[in-house]
């Protein structure tokens, strides 16, 4: 296998919002994932020389926020009394019946499969969209992630409307081609 | 009534986030009748905004990024 290199100074733009969809979807918190990311990297330019370059750049990068989102679970648990798991009935009281048959998943929901499916799915673009160039993954993010609307990024960017769609055009093209090679 | 490709997909494009305007869609409908190649670029793209929006997809903002590039420089 090729050995890979790593190239720190790029991997805010390549990894960032990749590595953020992957915590986002295991903290729920939009601020603690991004101190998670920020962390990552951190942790990546110290340890820099025990790569060995068997791994890709953002699979290791991603096995390092793996261990960060597990030491995250644990600093919160770790103040006495939270590590206990405690079920109460519910909070209304009256209730009575069926405790045990509330309490196990329902085999028929679907929700479970859902969630996971669509995080690969989010990855997945996220993947697609780190190979366009800056500049078009920057207006896609915008208009469509952020729902920014055309004259603000207009505005921000210093382009004309017709610039943007034709950014927007390029963008949305390759993201199809890539997610038919990859996702379906 | 008759438009291009081209502008039939950059209807299409405005139609993803809803900017494309009443008569523009008329238009985009009756190209696409016609046109097969564009029948395709509406389906995919649409297929394309509706995986987006399953996805729940989240970004850091340029901002944040920048943020974080300057701390990465310092480390470096």
């Amino acid at each position: 296998m090729a050995a890979h290199e790593l190239h720190p100074e790029t991997w805010v733009d390549q990894y960032a919002d990749y590595l953020f969809n992957y915590a986002v979807a295991r903290v729920s918190d939009a601020e603690i994932a991004k101190d998670l990311v920020q962390e990552t990297f951190f942790a990546g330019l110290n340890s820099a020389k025990n790569y060995k370059g068997d791994a890709a750049e953002r699979t290791w990068l991603i096995a390092i926020l793996k261990r960060k989102v597990i030491d995250h679970y644990r600093k919160i648990n770790s103040k006495k009394g939270k590590a206990e798991v405690r079920i109460n009935y519910s909070a209304n009281t009256d209730s009575e019946g069926d405790w045990l048959e509330e309490q196990v998943a329902d085999p028929f929901s679907k929700d479970g499969d859902n969630t996971i499916e669509n995080e690969e799915l989010g990855l997945a673009i996220q993947e697609c969209i780190s190979k366009l160039p800056k500049k078009q993954s920057l207006v896609f993010n915008m208009k469509t992630i952020q729902g920014m609307s055309t004259e603000d990024i207009c505005n921000e960017l210093g382009i004309n409307p017709s610039n943007l769609w034709v950014m927007i055009h390029r963008a949305r093209t390759a993201l199809m081609g890539c997610l038919n090679q990859n996702w379906f | 009534m008759k438009i291009s490709c081209e502008e039939a997909s950059t209807i299409c494009n405005k139609s993803q986030y809803k900017e494309a305007g009443f008569w523009e869609i008329m238009k985009l409908k009756l190209h696409i009748l016609m046109c097969k190649t564009c029948a395709k670029f509406t389906k995919q793209n649409t297929a394309l905004t509706s995986l987006c929006e399953r996805a729940g997809l989240n970004t850091l903002s340029e901002s944040d990024k920048e943020a974080m590039k300057k701390d990465l420089e310092k480390h470096l």
